[in-house]
């Protein structure tokens, strides 16, 4: 290889992913007096957030005047069963406010209370109406205004459907990254002072999920690789309403704003079964607990004919369904064939977000690498063991902006890491490492590798864990390893818009989180929101202040567990006299 | 389950041409076409190209002709169809590969859009914005697009005329109009409509509307609206006569 080899792009900071918290993280390093390049693997605007239906929570008491940060804290912790970065947990529920105001100031237009203030909806967990919400396409709304502002905000570029598949450093900081066009193959070398992360989840290595192709875990696995620390990777989200029938649309997400509208789970018998697992919150307990209900129905013999509950909002008026969740009803009309206003809709779990993944500060997202940064899904540590709907998107806008900012800052004082000595003969490595599938017609279909992750996973870290099922799952994962390793690109050699070729990369990613994902399960020897274990059905206080963190070593995959900080009292009295008022069911 | 085959008959090529090319896909129930497009790449072709990101139509990205007709693949059943189905790409755009087409026009004109501008008095007021319900639904319409750029692809002035240099498209008609109809916005974009984005150009055969999957009114609501708003600016019959009668931008005699 030569330097002909690839094309050399030069920027202050690079933002990897051009969902909401890459959008954000763009506009805050621009603003900060930085050039800022995007470089997303789809076209702009089609990122993940797209996805995102609900609403973004944040405590501005339009609806319920008693609201409060406090309480949005109280809700976020206990939601997150208490293991998540109580410092992001407190910027958070005191920031969202301003971020969404300020995203209605560029352009975005929320749903209005009869005041003329944004409506806020119910959600799950949140102990007040507290998600903005634009009917239920909140995440569109989200993605097209801060794209808009982001294109015509100086300074910003976007290089579209590329993917980076290395970070570079010089000594011990980030220096750069490389990148393939996915329309004709050809390879970039981006040159940049600070990288931010912002590239997303690892859906993808279940076979039922919400998420899109994209979520193969790419910046947790480039992180890794870089030697950042990961966190919490044990902790990955089902959400507990995804669509079961037909099978072609089967894991697509049904928007928790179905139950926040007042919708009903039942089981075959019409029983309302969410009474026996959490009487207080009903359906609209946390996402974990609805999850593992649906589960439990099914397991017990009570599931719907296509192994699911049913979700029915048949008592709202047609009128007032059709105007509160109007992609919902046309997801099901065109879909299922079925009419939400007359028929109950069929839902089980699917899997949706991870908790866990880059370890960062709390205050500026800088991971343990200097000069790279996460922010949002690819990032850990404020929702803990398990995610509050509504909480992705705003953190997306206060910890997209927070670590835009502290990287546009931090290339304004190590300029010289954009010039500075990297490895060439790593580069070479690396590229020859990338196409290496383009010249084995004969090595394994990408496609079947990837049918067999998903099926790993889906089979041995599934809802309820045990270790017998994690260490068997992770010896298949290890030995999938190896057979990546010498994988085909599916029998073209084509450089040009190559699917095959790009799925023998994202393989990689996946393992990286699949292996961190059974490591860190084993190691929690308990049952905790998300992850629940049938071997350790109870909660280990000892545990409690206990993160799990995943590092590279040259001995192969670390993990390790590490003491948490206590929080401070104001925080701590917050989160009891939650505890007090509310869920008594969840003190035991 | 109801196991039968379908022949999916996908165009493959690039720049320089292609052909189509038949693939015997077995049949799930409820199994749309993306499906089968997915399930060839899985199993038969894994370098063919395509775009897809959500597959509940949400995102936009797996806009396609089927039948000839622009449609999203995730949201277009096989049962809609017999025993065969075929899929092109999108032809008001240059192929790139496959199914895929180069879309980046549409974000170079995104850019000559004069954002959302609202007052100095709204944006330097500290206080949260009122609007009511009523007042912001007109944008939210508009609001709903997912950029799939079904419409700007069947809309004949792009696709048959590819006077891309004269006309926006129905795309940014919609987006002119989800900033010229949001309460906050005061910026005058009606030159805009006039000169670069070419408003005049779009005749009102409602193609695009036909195609929309998020079911906009782009003609009625967006497009027609503009036009009589651009009207009232520089065709009002009676402005005119006050213009010719000695109003302030009276024309030079000639």
């Amino acid at each position: 290889m030569s330097d002909a080899a690839y094309e050399t792009v030069e920027t202050d900071v690079l933002v990897l992913g051009a969902g909401g918290s890459g959008l954000r993280g763009a506009i805050a390093a621009a603003e900060a007096g930085a050039r800022v390049l995007i470089v997303c693997k789809s076209l702009l605007g089609k990122a993940h957030t797209v996805m995102a239906e609900g609403g973004v929570a944040a405590a501005m008491h339009n609806v319920a005047y008693q609201d409060s940060w406090e309480v949005h804290f109280a809700d976020t912790m206990k939601g997150g069963k208490l293991i998540n970065d109580w410092r992001m947990a407190e910027i958070h529920a005191k920031e969202s406010p301003e971020r969404v105001l300020e995203l209605e100031r560029w352009g975005a237009v929320f749903d209005r209370t009869w005041q003329g203030r944004i409506h806020q909806r119910p959600f799950g967990a949140h102990t007040y109406p507290r998600l903005a919400h634009i009917g239920d396409r909140t995440g569109l709304e989200l993605i097209r205004t801060l794209q808009d502002r982001a294109v015509h905000t100086a300074g910003i570029d976007v290089h579209m459907e590329v993917t980076v598949f290395k970070l570079l450093k010089s000594g011990r900081r980030i220096a750069g990254a490389l990148a393939y066009r996915r329309s004709d193959g050809s390879l970039i070398l981006y040159r940049c002072a600070a990288l931010v992360l912002a590239s997303g989840g690892a859906g993808k290595m279940y076979r039922v999920t919400s998420n899109s192709w994209e979520s193969t875990g790419d910046g947790t696995a480039l992180a890794y690789e870089a030697g950042a620390e990961l966190r919490d990777m044990e902790m990955v989200q089902f959400h507990p309403t995804g669509m079961v029938w037909p099978a072609g649309v089967r894991g697509i997400l049904v928007t928790e704003g179905v139950r926040g509208e007042g919708g009903v789970l039942r089981n075959k018998e019409g029983e309302r079964f969410m009474e026996r697992y959490d009487h207080e919150r009903m359906e609209l307990s946390s996402r974990d607990v609805v999850a593992r209900a649906i589960n439990s129905e099914v397991a017990a013999g009570r599931g719907t004919p296509h192994g699911g509950a049913f979700l029915d909002i048949t008592h709202r008026k047609p009128e007032f369904i059709k105007a509160k969740l109007p992609s919902m009803y046309e997801q099901f009309l065109k879909l299922a064939d079925v009419d939400i206003t007359k028929q109950p809709m069929e839902v089980a779990p699917t899997i949706h977000y991870a908790m866990g993944g880059v370890r960062v500060d709390a205050e500026t997202g800088a991971s343990t690498v200097p000069g790279l940064y996460a922010a949002g899904e690819v990032a850990s540590g404020l929702h803990g063991a398990n995610r509050l709907g509504g909480n992705s998107l705003s953190d997306l806008l206060v910890f997209g902006k927070r670590a835009g900012e502290s990287a546009g800052a931090w290339s304004k004082t190590h300029l010289k890491a954009a010039v500075a000595p990297i490895d060439l003969a790593e580069i070479d490595a690396a590229i020859a490492d990338l196409k290496a599938p383009l010249d084995r017609p004969a090595g394994e279909n990408p496609y079947k590798l990837q049918a067999e992750i998903q099926d790993v996973m889906t089979k041995h870290a599934p809802i309820v864990r045990d270790a017998a099922g994690l260490e068997e799952g992770l010896a298949k994962i290890l030995e999938l390893g190896t057979r990546v390793k010498t994988c085909g690109a599916g029998g073209s050699h084509a450089l040009a818009f190559n699917p095959g070729w790009h799925t023998a990369y994202d393989l990689r990613s996946m393992l990286v989180n699949a292996e961190a994902l059974l490591r860190s399960a084993l190691a929690r020897t308990e049952s905790r929101g998300a992850h629940a274990r049938s071997d350790y059905p109870k909660t280990d206080d000892q545990l409690t202040a206990v993160n799990f963190i995943v590092k590279k070593s040259p001995a192969g995959m670390q993990v390790r567990a590490e003491q948490r900080p206590p929080m401070p009292d104001y925080l701590a009295d917050a989160v009891h006299r939650s505890y007090a008022h509310y869920t008594p069911e969840e003190t035991e | 389950m109801d196991i039968s085959n379908l022949d999916l008959n996908v165009w493959r090529g690039d720049a320089k041409g292609g052909e189509v090319v038949s693939y015997r896909v077995p049949v799930r129930e409820g199994m749309v076409v993306l499906d089968a497009v997915l399930w060839v790449q899985a199993n038969m072709a894994s370098d063919l190209a395509v775009r897809w990101n959500c597959k509940a139509a949400k995102c936009g990205s797996c806009a396609a002709e089927v039948d000839g007709f622009p449609r999203l693949m995730c949201k277009t059943p096989i049962a809609e169809y017999g025993g065969q189905v075929s899929v092109g790409p999108m032809k008001a755009f240059p192929v790139v590969k496959d199914l895929v087409t180069d879309v980046s026009w549409n974000y170079e004109v995104n850019k000559q859009i004069p954002p959302f501008t609202p007052s100095d008095k709204d944006l330097s007021s500290s206080e949260p914005w009122r609007m009511q319900q009523k007042d912001v639904e007109r944008s939210m319409e508009f609001r709903k697009c997912i950029e799939c750029f079904l419409c700007q692809d069947v809309c004949h002035v792009l696709r048959a005329h590819d006077l891309k240099n004269a006309f926006y498209g129905p795309r940014f008609m919609v987006r002119i109009a989800s900033l010229e109809m949001h309460p906050k916005d005061v910026l005058d974009r009606r030159s805009l409509l006039k000169g670069k984005a070419g408003i005049g150009f779009c005749n009102v055969t409602k193609c695009c509307t036909e195609v929309c999957p998020e079911h906009i009114h782009i003609t009625d609501n967006a497009i027609i609206p503009l036009k009589e708003r651009m009207d009232d600016e520089y065709f009002d019959p009676v402005r005119s006569i006050v213009r010719r009668l000695g109003g302030k931008d009276r024309k030079p005699p000639p």
